[in-house]
């Protein structure tokens, strides 16, 4: 997994990139969690995470819970159609933020 | 088609992307939709991690194997998974309750979404857990 961060005002973009699973999970939460935590609205782009597994779900919901208990929000963006269907397997497609 | 291959490898988070890409190898040889043959990955991959995550629970780094063999014969596939880290009390796997959002518990669940059936047979042949989960393709 590789990713890139963007800054724009109070909005960080993180673009994830490849397979998101166990192997990579604290790497991504490590990217991501400091951007909620300092009240950042954090836009996950996945276009190009071609795969997830439940590992990578867990992040997603932890950012989400974290991001709650921070007045801000994670939206999820560009869901290739393969992560989508892991999302919706776990019934989270309402959960989750998804644009 | 009918075929049987199995691949061993270090129970590590590090290895699931090789077992991706040992399971994606054999789909490619049978006649499959991409999204069926997707969800067969993703099934493998999470018992494999199931295993990483916890049969070897606490352990920091092994250099025990696990060995997974996947079948088919007609349309009849079936997965072994081989093992040498806690023994598991089948009673005990759960999946979370869906309704209860929070990080984990998930993998169980995809599992038996995707599968036939998943059980844990006793013929270990020198290994501590076989898990075999089965599908009609």
């Amino acid at each position: 997994m590789s990713y890139k961060v963007t800054e724009e005002g109070n909005v960080s973009t993180v673009f994830l990139n490849g397979e998101i699973d166990m192997d990579v999970t604290e790497k991504a939460k490590e990217v991501i969690l400091p951007l909620v935590e300092a009240g950042k609205e954090v836009h996950l782009n996945l276009k190009d995470v071609s795969y997830m597994d439940s590992s990578g779900i867990s992040v997603l919901i932890e950012s989400h819970q974290k991001a709650l208990e921070k007045n801000t929000k994670v939206v999820v963006k560009e869901v290739s159609k393969s992560v989508l269907k892991v999302i919706m397997m776990a019934k989270l497609e309402q959960i989750l933020n998804l644009e | 088609m009918n075929l049987s291959e199995a691949k061993d490898f270090v129970v590590s988070t590090a290895s699931l992307k090789e077992v991706r890409d040992f399971c994606r190898e054999i789909f490619d040889k049978i006649n499959l939709p991409q999204e069926q043959k997707d969800e067969l990955v993703l099934a493998i991959a999470e018992a494999a991690q199931n295993i990483v995550k916890h049969g070897y629970k606490g352990v920091e780094e092994t250099t025990d194997r696990m060995e997974i063999k996947i079948s088919l014969k007609d349309n009849d596939l079936e997965i072994g998974f081989f093992d040498k880290g806690k023994a598991v009390v089948p009673e005990n796997v759960k999946h979370r309750k869906l309704d209860d959002i929070k990080p984990g518990g998930l993998g169980t669940f995809f599992i038996k979404q995707i599968m036939d059936n998943a059980v844990f047979k006793k013929d270990q042949n020198g290994w501590v857990n076989h898990l075999v989960l089965t599908k009609k393709i």
